[in-house]
């Protein structure tokens, strides 16, 4: 039995709107295990940010517990989650969120400055492998302007694996492009999570889900369904079926 | 090494933003740098005020007759009468702190040399005067005692009455030259000493025994001023109180009454102008400081807007692990950062100033150390004290806030 990465029992989260409560997340409890590939799946309303910034501890619930890789968070600092993000979580953004203006692998190397444990050269050695996982290996030195959207997605998973993360954590990766290069994005996921990776990917699109191995989908801050997926696609073979471009 | 990382991000920040760094840094240069130049300016005038006046010969004292004139409305002490030749015997007599002492008369007139003429001071003395003024002669000799006794008509004249009434470059010692229509014969022509501080022509004067002066130039039985020497500098003090209880004495003053003459030395004329240019500095570094302070007012602007506009890198710093402490250090850096480059440019650009105000206006400067080092901790002070505020604005920011930010 592989051990639990996450787990969360009877979480809620509530947020005081003048004088309004409002209830994002009523109760939720279930664990992530390593190397699971889960996506977590709802309208706009369901809870799923609220969901997401909890588990990448940018968040504290407002009851229940969350444990990260044996932490419990309910009750750290704010420096103390600022360490967690830095050492446990890789995040993946909608919109890449790299450093304009910045070399693809000084943004890779960005979660390593601010830990004080890895050396320079450490640091230069792993934005590289992590790069070269990626496929960016031959563009190290090319800023955000100079690559696709897709390569800069690619740029941001390169960056959220540099510091072997326990989970990454991807925030509608996929959202700012278009099937193919998706396709192309989810089967490196796919990869990635063969190697041992455990991924939560927050998506609206239920073909995402496919592509994972286990789905949660919430609802008005409830879970409605979690289930594993019986038959999970292959991104790649996804990929070839698509007509080929002119270009 | 977390420190040393926050200054490389701090760094490429700045390099990032060259002409916006440099805009900023503008005001900072243009503080400092004037802070540099003014000091300079103040530096130099108050050193060669007492230049000045030490050429003039630091321990000299001058006894003018009347109250202290320095005060507002009172009489011009020229016109008092009360110094006598017997006030000048009865100091000689009785100090022992003087090395020497002459009477001064003086008035002005024409010096006349053939169908040359100019106006000039003639200034009755005893041969001592040399001493006392320290000014050597270019040539010829100085008057004799026997010849101040014998009240002879001769004269030393200098270097301006030189250029004026022998203007073909004759050799004057030995000519005969009329000061109001008193011949002279010139017997010497005095070192060139140039303008003083207070712009005033130290070469044009005629320089003759007191006693020819007093009697048949002036027709008169007092004196101007009697000047002297205090044996040393640190005399002065200490025979300007001699001279005073001498001559109140000698004048029969009351306890009640106040002195009906003014002793002073050099040291306190210098301490008179140089508080008056220090006075001057002080104004000319308030203005320089506003500035200063203006640029660091624009170093806090523009940290401001850059906060602002970078509030989702800030988002993304904090996720991947940045602590709110690392967002102040990496901004607080940053200002640092523009205010001492900007104050290392200020004391560059303040040096070229000050030097160019010496070479092309002809203004005495001198650069104090004490000015950079001044400047220097002002610019890091600034930069902290406004960098800090946005600095702690931009670690305060909730890192889901700052990432949704557009």
């Amino acid at each position: 039995m592989s051990k639990e990465i996450i787990k969360i029992e009877d979480l809620k989260r509530e947020f005081t709107m003048g004088t309004e409560t409002v209830h994002a997340l009523r109760g939720i409890s279930f664990s992530i295990k390593e190397g699971e590939f889960v996506t977590i799946m709802g309208s706009s309303g369901s809870g799923k940010s609220t969901m997401l910034n909890i588990l990448g501890c940018l968040d504290q619930p407002t009851s229940g517990t969350y444990e990260i890789d044996g932490v419990s968070v309910k009750d750290l600092s704010r420096n103390e989650l600022a360490t967690i993000r830095n050492e446990k979580i890789g995040f993946i953004f909608q919109s890449y969120n790299l450093l304009a203006r910045t070399s693809a692998i000084e943004n890779v190397e960005l979660p390593l400055l601010y830990n004080s444990k890895v050396s320079t050269e450490e640091r230069r050695k792993r934005a590289i492998n992590a790069l070269e996982m990626v496929g960016l290996g031959e563009r190290l030195h090319h800023t955000p302007s100079q690559l696709s959207g897709g390569q800069q997605q690619r740029v941001a998973i390169a960056r959220s694996l540099v510091n072997n993360p326990v989970m990454i954590l991807a925030d509608e990766a996929t959202g700012n492009l278009d099937t193919r290069t998706s396709y192309e994005i989810m089967s490196l996921f796919q990869e990635l999570n063969k190697k041992g990776i455990t991924i939560t990917f927050v998506t609206h699109e239920p073909d995402i889900a496919t592509f994972s191995s286990r789905t949660i989908v919430l609802k008005d801050g409830e879970i409605m369904q979690d289930y594993q997926n019986q038959n999970v696609q292959s991104a790649a073979k996804e990929l070839a079926k698509l007509p080929k471009q002119d270009d | 090494m977390r420190l040393y990382n926050l200054f490389k991000i701090a760094t490429k920040a700045i390099v990032l933003n060259k002409t916006r760094t440099l805009l900023t840094m503008l005001g900072i240069i243009i503080g400092v740098a004037s802070v540099i130049a003014m000091l300079a300016i103040g530096e130099g005038s108050k050193e060669s005020i007492r230049t000045t006046i030490s050429a003039m010969g630091s321990n000299m004292i001058t006894i003018r007759p009347g109250a202290d004139d320095r005060g507002p409305a009172r009489g011009s002490g020229g016109d008092v009468q009360t110094l006598t030749l017997a006030d000048y015997q009865e100091i000689k007599e009785q100090t022992d702190l003087l090395s020497y002492i002459t009477p001064v008369v003086n008035g002005g007139g024409q010096v006349i040399n053939g169908s040359n003429n100019w106006p000039s001071t003639i200034y009755g003395v005893n041969p001592e005067y040399l001493n006392i003024k320290v000014v050597g002669l270019q040539s010829g000799s100085m008057f004799t005692d026997a010849e101040v006794k014998s009240a002879s008509k001769v004269a030393l004249i200098g270097q301006t009455v030189v250029d004026n009434v022998f203007p073909d470059g004759q050799e004057p010692v030995g000519q005969m030259i009329r000061f109001d229509n008193i011949p002279f014969k010139v017997i010497g022509v005095l070192e060139e000493k140039g303008e003083n501080t207070f712009g005033q022509d130290q070469d044009d004067v005629v320089i003759a025994p007191f006693t020819t002066v007093q009697k048949r130039i002036l027709a008169i039985d007092y004196l101007n001023q009697i000047m002297a020497s205090a044996i040393s500098e640190d005399d002065a003090p200490e025979a300007v109180e001699q001279v005073t209880a001498i001559l109140r004495e000698q004048h029969k003053l009351m306890d009640s009454e106040e002195d009906d003459f003014t002793v002073r030395s050099m040291e306190e004329l210098i301490s008179t102008f140089s508080s008056t240019s220090e006075m001057l500095t002080v104004l000319l570094v308030a203005v320089a400081s506003i500035s200063l302070l203006i640029g660091g007012i624009g170093i806090m602007n523009i940290m401001y807007v850059s906060v602002k506009e970078r509030t989702k890198e800030i988002g993304l710093r904090m996720a991947v692990g940045g602590k709110g402490s690392d967002i102040l250090m990496q901004f607080l850096i940053e200002a640092i950062l523009i205010s001492i480059t900007g104050g290392v440019l200020g004391v560059i650009l303040g040096l070229g100033a000050t030097v160019f105000i010496e070479k092309f206006l002809n203004w005495p400067t001198s650069v104090a150390l004490y000015s950079i080092v001044i400047s220097f901790a002002v610019c890091a002070i600034t930069g902290i004290f406004f960098g800090w505020y946005p600095a702690r604005k931009a670690s305060a920011l909730d890192p889901i806030t700052a990432l949704r930010y557009e």
